[in-house]
């Protein structure tokens, strides 16, 4: 079965070529978050929030822009706001849209123990199902970038979707649709990651940021979601983006080479214990002989 | 109970004991198997499904430690290790293989039972400790949040060290020491099970004098 779009592949009454015919793209979406033209404006969170249907939440004030310190269970999506002063003491305010970034190597994924509690569409999308979460947040403590969120009402974790159900169904995201600057783009990963390059050649050539890049980080397989940064080298400046996100050493250690050992010490452990029954049987006890005789204990 | 002339090995109060440790055990293990490998997370269906072995778990634990503290109460000065014990593990390949007339004279538990006594106490210790970060993970800041991970192999690794001791418990109990199940579900021994595996404690309970070392 093709997991692409719907491509038409013949049109009544119509003179020439069907257009794209014969022509087959990548079906990864992405999502592109130019930071260089956010405004902060927000309608992305909003957008966010009517679409998945939770009510707005109070917001908490601590001096920024920021609508609160952190995402929440029922809060998928934050501009995050940062006041920066360079070396020669010039301001910037740096807005980042902080959301999931549906990493290729997912590491909720890998530390998830519940069976079907998080996918992986074909498409890159990373998707929890509540229905089969255990609330185990193990999907926390594998994110490299503190993503996943708890409800403790509930005990299930949630996150950003990326609109899957919306993608789903042939429509861009909700935070997409929302995006008043066009600082939101949705396409496939290959039509994003070129629109992002050529975007940040811009910034180089056009403004003095000229470490503006592209953020699709390596370290956990490329992420479905990027940014174009003004200064690529520096991503910790836009609200703790981590330089280079992996998935943590612990969990990798635990859900494999720990697994392995694990796994053949529990099966040895019981093949063993088999073995020995059938070579030494049980201990066989001892009647007590008439005359009590005294025994040393042989050498 | 028991037969004329056996002895009473455990006390109601210890069979009490061992089987809280023992089932709560066995129910943290068959949960914590299930969240270990995705081949055995059928034990959790079969326990009542993913959420619910997930609320119980942590629960069921607290009291394995519960059980286990007590038995350490009841049990602790029975469990020193001896000089005897220490020459005891050096031959224990004689125990393993059936040569136990090899082996010293055991007390009230041999020097095996009492490795795999000390293995659970300090196994609960650790899995609780590492267990609390685990069950309420979401009060640890992000900043913290490798404590998480560290504290996820620790509870592994002392899983594992438990389930090692645990396998050789069951098999020994049921297998291999005919007459242990008895004891610690009745309570009592027959006269020759007592001085066979455990002729110290035999003597010293019947009122005979220890053969010289």
């Amino acid at each position: 079965m093709s997991n692409g779009p719907l491509q038409i592949k013949a049109i009544s009454g119509h003179a020439g070529p069907v257009p794209g015919r014969d022509t087959s793209r990548d079906y990864d979406v992405a999502k592109l978050i130019d930071v260089t033209t956010c405004i902060g404006c927000k309608a992305c969170e909003v957008a966010c929030l009517e679409w998945n249907g939770y009510p707005f939440r109070e917001t908490v004030f601590d001096n920024t822009y920021q609508t609160m310190p952190d995402l929440a269970w029922n809060y998928y999506n934050l501009i995050r706001f940062n006041e920066y002063v360079d070396g020669d003491g010039t301001l910037s305010w740096l807005m980042r849209k902080d959301q999931c970034m549906h990493c290729a190597e997912p590491g909720c994924l890998m530390a998830c123990p519940a069976d079907g509690a998080i996918v992986q569409y074909s498409n890159g999308i990373v998707d929890f199902q509540q229905e089969h979460c255990i609330g185990c947040q193990y999907c926390v403590t594998g994110c490299p970038f503190n993503i996943p969120k708890f409800n403790s009402v509930t005990k299930k974790v949630h996150k950003c979707t990326l609109c899957s159900d919306r993608v789903g169904a042939g429509l861009e995201p909700a935070c997409i649709k929302a995006c008043p600057t066009g600082c939101l783009h949705f396409g496939s990963k290959a039509d994003m990651k070129e629109l992002a390059n050529q975007r940040a050649k811009q910034v180089r050539e056009q403004t003095s940021h000229k470490n503006a890049g592209v953020y699709d980080p390596a370290g956990v397989g490329g992420t479905h979601v990027m940014y174009v940064l003004h200064d690529v080298e520096h991503p910790e400046r836009y609200g703790g983006l981590p330089k280079d996100p992996q998935v943590p050493l612990m969990v990798r250690l635990w859900k494999g080479p720990l697994k392995w050992l694990g796994d053949i010490a529990m099966t040895a452990g019981v093949v063993g214990l088999v073995l020995h029954y059938v070579r030494y049987g049980p201990k066989r006890v001892e009647e007590e002989p008439k005359k009590p005789e005294p025994k040393g204990e042989p050498k | 109970m028991g037969s004329l002339g056996d002895i009473e090995r455990y006390t109601f109060r210890e069979r009490v004991m061992h089987w809280l440790t023992g089932l709560t055990y066995l129910y943290c293990l068959a949960t914590g198997l299930a969240f270990y490998s995705p081949h055995l997370y059928w034990l959790a269906t079969m326990l009542g499904g993913g959420p619910t072995s997930r609320f119980w778990h942590p629960i069921i634990g607290v009291l394995f430690l519960m059980g286990t503290l007590w038995m350490n109460n009841m049990w602790r000065r029975d469990m020193e290790i001896t000089e005897t014990d220490k020459r005891w593990l050096d031959r224990v390949e004689n125990y393993v293989a059936n040569r136990d007339n090899l082996l010293p004279l055991s007390e009230r538990f041999n020097a095996g039972q009492k490795l795999f006594y000390w293995l659970m106490v300090y196994g609960a210790l650790l899995l609780l400790l590492s267990g609390i970060f685990l069950w309420v993970p979401e009060y640890i800041p992000r900043q913290a949040s490798w404590i998480r991970g560290v504290m996820i192999l620790v509870h592994e690794i002392a899983a594992l060290a438990t389930i090692g001791g645990f396998l050789i418990h069951i098999y020994m109990g049921i297998f291999f020491v005919p007459g242990s199940m008895t004891a610690i579900t009745t309570g009592f021994v027959s006269r020759a099970w007592a001085r066979t595996h455990h002729r110290l404690w035999y003597m010293r309970v019947t009122g005979g004098t220890p053969p010289q070392e």
